[in-house]
C-alpha cells in the first residue's frame, strides 16, 4: 500500500507551477480578465505542457495518464486562478472515449477541433434551462456551458440526457456570455433553435460529470492552497499594536484552522481521483464528497483568508477576491454542496 | 499511489480475520467490567501471543516481538474494527508509559514494568496536570525534594484517570527549584500504595468520576525510581505526549463511530420513517462521511509517510484536534438522531446502547480539552506546522 504522489505526478505538478508562476502572475491575470489575448496567451503556455493531451489514450495521440495527474495539473491552474480548456476536454474525452465517435479523441488531442461542454442541466437544470429533443430537432437553452470562446464545438445534454455534438458555427446555434462573480472563467449561454440533432451513442455523460466533479474539487483545493500561503505570509509582514499580526494567537489560530481543513480534504481528492483511476465501485460517492466537502472547506478557507488580510482583503488592490470569487464559482457547478450530497446519500441507497 | 494489498498482506489479513473469529467465544463482554477482570487479562494474553497486541515489542519484555511494520499493524486494527471483537489493552500505561520506557528507560526499569503492564496486570495513572498548571504543565510545582536515597514529594496531581485501579503512577515532578521551569522538571515511577498518597475521585459532567484529584504528602520515593535523569522529565514528558496525540484521533475509530450511527439512523423512526430517509438529517449525516473519509484518507498519508520514514509534517500535526472535534459532531448526530430518545441517561427501558451516545458527546469534550487543548494544538500547528511565531511573553 502506498499512499502518495509519486515522483513523476510531483515532477508533474512542479512544472505546471513553475509555468505559471511566469505566465499567470496576478498582474496576467487582471490583464487576462479584460483581454482576450493575454488570456490565451496563459492557455498557449498551459498546453505547450500537454495538458489537453493529458488523460487520452496513448494510441490516439495522448499520454494516457489518470484522472489523479490530471487533478494536480488543475489544482496547480487553481493555485493561480488560471484557465485553460483543461477542464472541458478532460470532460469531452471521458464522454467520448469509448462511444461510437471514439475518433473524435485524436482530432481533440491533435488541436482538429475544440470542445466546449454543455451539461449543466445534467446535475440540475435551473427554471427555463433545458434542452427539448422534438422529432430530432433540438430547441431551448443550456447555462454556464465551459470554454465556449475558441471551441469549435459543443458537447450538449439533452433533457433525455443524450448527448450530442454540436458545431458552434451552425445557424442553429447562439451564444451569449454569462457574466459571474469570477471573471477568471468565462461561462456562456448556448441557445438551440431548430438546430439538428446529432446524437452520439454510447457516450459516458456519468464520466465526464465525475471528472469534471473531481477537476472542480482539485481546482477549489489548490485555490485554497494559495490562500492559506498568502495569508500566513501577510500575517509575517503586517504590524499593528508594534507586533506582527501572525505573532497574535487569533490570527495564528485562524491559520491553523484553515490548515487543519485543508491537508485532509486534499488527502480525500487523492483518494477519489485514484478510485476513480482504478474504477473502484465506490468512486461515484466519493467524488460526490469530494466535491461537496471542497467546496465547504473552500467556503471557509476563502472568507477566513480575507479575514486574516483585514481591510487589504477585501480591497481590488490585492487581487485576493479573484480566488475568493473562484471559491464561489465551483461551489455551484456541477453540483452544489447540498445537491451532491443527497446524491450520495442516494447512491449508498439512502432514501 | 497504491491502495491494494500485496499478497502476503492479503494472506496476513485473513489469518488474523480467522484467527478472531475463532477466538470469539473466549472474548471478553460489556458485563465483565474492571480493569483485571480475569477474562479481559485471559483475551489480552492470548492476543499478544498471538501478535495482535503488543506485536512489536520485544519478546525478552512480554511483547510478541515481531518487527515493525505499520501496514500489518493497520491490517489488524481493521480487523478489529471489523470483527466488532475487543481490541488490544490500550491504557496510559501501554500507550504512554511502555513506548516511553522503551526509548528512555533503564534496563531495569524495562524489566520490572513493561511485561506486567502489557498484560494488564500493572496498571498506570498518569501524574502530570496540575491545579495551576493545565495548558502551562511545565510551570508544575509538586515538588521532590532529596533526602538520602529517596526523593519525599509533596504537592497535588488532578485529572488522574485510572488513579483508584492504579498500582502505579508516572509523575511530573520538581527537583531542581532554581533551574529554568523546563530544566527542573523529573518523571518519576512509583507505587500509588505509597504512604502518604491520598485520591479524591473528581466526579466530571457525565456522571461518573472518569478522573480524580492526587494528594502527596511527604510521599518517599527511591532515587532510582527517575527515568532518564534529574532534571530531563520535559523531555520524557514530550515524547510520551506524542503517544497520547496520536492515540486520540485515530482515524479507524472514527470510522467505527460513523459506521455506528449508520446503523441508528437505519434503526430509528419518527412518524414511522427511518432518520436515514429525512433529508435533513440524511444531510448531515453525508456531509460528517466526507469529513470522516478525509481523516482516514488523511491517516494513509500518515501511514505511508511512516513507512517511508519520511515525517507527515502538517497532516501529523492536525490529527488531534480535527480526529477529537469529528468525534464529539459524530456523537452529536447520534443524539439528534434519536431525539428525545437520545437525552435518556442513568437507567430505562428506551435508553439506546446503555446511553452510550450521550456519555461520548460529554466525555468527548474533555477529550478535545485533555492531551493539549484545542487551542494549544492550533498553537502548535501555527508554529511547527506553518512558522508562524510564538507569543511574545508579556513584559513582566
Amino acid at each position: 500500500m502506498e499512499f502518495a504522489l509519486s515522483e513523476d505526478q510531483r515532477l508533474l505538478q512542479d512544472s505546471v507551477v513553475r509555468v505559471l508562476g511566469d505566465v499567470a502572475s496576478l498582474d496576467n491575470i487582471r490583464l487576462a480578465v479584460d483581454d482576450v489575448s493575454k488570456a490565451e496567451s496563459i492557455e498557449v503556455a498551459l498546453e505547450s505542457l500537454g495538458v489537453l493531451q493529458l488523460i487520452a489514450p496513448e494510441d490516439q495521440g495522448g499520454l494516457g495518464l489518470g484522472l489523479l495527474d490530471a487533478s494536480l495539473v488543475q489544482q496547480a491552474h487553481g493555485n493561480f486562478v488560471a484557465s485553460s480548456r483543461m477542464l472541458s476536454t478532460v470532460m469531452a474525452i471521458e464522454m467520448l472515449k469509448n462511444s461510437q465517435k471514439a475518433s473524435l479523441v485524436s482530432d481533440i488531442v491533435n488541436g482538429k477541433i475544440r470542445i466546449a461542454i454543455g451539461l449543466s442541466e445534467s446535475t440540475g437544470a435551473r427554471r427555463d434551462a433545458g434542452i427539448y429533443n422534438i422529432f430530432g430537432e433540438l430547441n431551448g437553452k443550456t447555462l454556464f456551458s465551459f470554454d465556449v470562446l475558441g471551441a469549435t464545438h459543443i458537447l450538449i445534454a439533452d433533457n433525455d440526457k443524450n448527448v450530442h455534438l454540436i458545431d458552434l458555427s451552425s445557424n442553429f446555434v447562439s451564444v451569449s456570455e454569462l457574466d459571474t462573480i469570477d471573471r477568471t472563467r468565462k461561462f456562456h449561454e448556448v441557445v438551440l433553435a431548430s438546430c439538428p440533432e446529432n446524437p452520439i451513442e454510447d457516450t459516458n455523460l456519468n464520466g465526464a460529470i465525475l471528472a469534471g466533479r473531481l477537476l472542480l474539487a482539485a481546482d477549489s483545493l489548490g485555490v485554497c492552497e494559495t490562500m492559506l500561503k498568502r495569508s500566513v505570509e501577510y500575517s509575517l509582514e503586517r504590524k499593528q499594536f508594534n507586533r506582527i499580526i501572525g505573532s497574535f494567537q487569533a490570527v495564528k489560530h485562524l491559520c491553523a484552522e484553515m490548515v487543519a481543513k485543508l491537508e485532509p480534504a486534499r488527502a480525500l481528492v487523492w483518494h477519489s481521483a485514484h478510485a476513480v483511476d482504478t474504477d473502484s465501485e465506490d468512486s461515484d460517492v466519493l467524488v460526490c464528497l469530494a466535491k461537496s466537502h471542497l467546496s465547504e472547506v473552500g467556503t471557509f478557507i476563502a472568507r477566513t483568508a480575507i479575514e486574516v488580510h483585514g481591510g487589504m482583503g477585501f480591497t481590488d488592490l490585492l487581487g485576493l477576491h479573484y480566488w475568493f470569487k473562484r471559491i464561489g464559482v465551483n461551489r455551484q457547478l456541477l453540483g452544489s454542496p447540498e445537491n451532491l450530497r443527497e446524491e450520495a446519500a442516494k447512491l449508498q441507497n439512502w432514501n | 499511489m497504491d491502495l491494494d494489498l500485496k499478497p502476503e498482506y492479503k494472506e496476513f489479513r485473513d489469518k488474523v480475520l480467522n484467527l478472531l473469529e475463532d477466538a470469539r467465544p473466549n472474548a471478553p463482554s460489556m458485563v465483565d467490567k474492571g480493569l483485571k477482570h480475569p477474562k479481559r487479562l485471559e483475551w489480552q494474553k492470548w492476543l499478544i501471543e498471538n501478535g495482535l497486541a503488543a506485536r512489536t515489542i520485544p519478546e525478552e519484555y512480554g511483547g510478541y516481538g515481531a518487527t515493525p511494520d505499520l501496514l500489518k499493524s493497520r491490517i489488524i486494527a481493521e480487523a478489529f474494527a471489523k470483527t466488532k471483537l475487543p481490541g488490544p489493552l490500550a491504557n496510559q500505561g501501554i500507550s504512554m508509559l511502555v513506548p516511553t520506557l522503551l526509548e528512555l528507560g533503564t534496563e531495569e526499569q524495562k524489566q520490572s514494568y513493561i511485561k506486567p503492564t502489557l498484560h494488564g496486570e500493572m496498571v498506570w495513572c498518569q501524574g502530570y496536570s496540575e491545579p495551576g498548571s493545565g495548558s502551562d504543565l511545565a510551570s508544575l510545582s509538586t515538588s521532590a525534594e532529596i533526602d538520602g536515597d529517596d526523593y519525599v514529594i509533596n504537592g497535588q496531581k488532578i485529572w488522574t484517570s485510572t488513579a483508584r485501579q492504579a498500582d502505579m503512577i508516572f509523575c511530573l515532578v520538581r527537583t531542581e527549584k532554581d533551574a529554568p521551569k523546563h530544566k527542573g522538571i523529573s518523571y518519576l515511577l512509583f507505587s500509588m500504595e505509597s504512604p502518604g498518597i491520598e485520591i479524591r475521585p473528581l466526579v466530571d459532567m457525565t456522571g461518573e468520576a472518569n478522573f480524580n484529584e492526587v494528594f502527596f504528602t511527604d510521599v518517599r520515593v527511591p532515587r532510582s525510581s527517575v527515568v532518564s535523569g534529574p532534571g530531563e522529565g520535559w523531555k520524557v514528558a514530550n515524547a510520551t505526549l506524542t503517544h497520547e496525540r496520536g492515540m486520540l484521533g485515530d482515524p479507524n475509530a472514527t470510522k467505527a463511530r460513523f459506521l455506528a450511527i449508520v446503523d441508528i439512523m437505519k434503526e430509528e423512526t419518527i412518524d414511522g420513517q427511518r432518520l436515514i430517509d429525512n433529508p435533513v438529517f440524511r444531510d448531515r449525516l453525508v456531509s460528517l462521511q466526507a469529513r470522516v473519509y478525509a481523516m482516514q484518507a488523511n491517516g494513509m498519508r500518515v501511514t505511508t509517510c511512516m513507512l517511508k520514514k519520511e515525517s507527515p509534517g502538517i497532516a501529523g500535526l492536525i490529527v488531534k484536534l480535527v480526529g477529537c472535534e469529528l468525534n464529539h459532531e459524530l456523537a452529536r448526530l447520534a443524539i439528534d438522531a434519536m431525539g428525545e430518545i437520545g437525552v435518556l441517561y442513568g437507567k430505562g427501558k428506551y435508553l439506546r446502547d446503555f446511553g452510550e451516545w450521550q456519555a461520548k458527546y460529554m466525555y468527548d469534550l474533555g477529550l478535545i480539552i485533555g492531551g493539549g487543548t484545542a487551542q494549544i494544538q492550533k498553537n502548535i500547528i501555527s508554529e511547527r506546522g506553518l512558522g508562524m511565531p510564538r507569543e511574545p511573553k508579556p513584559a513582566v
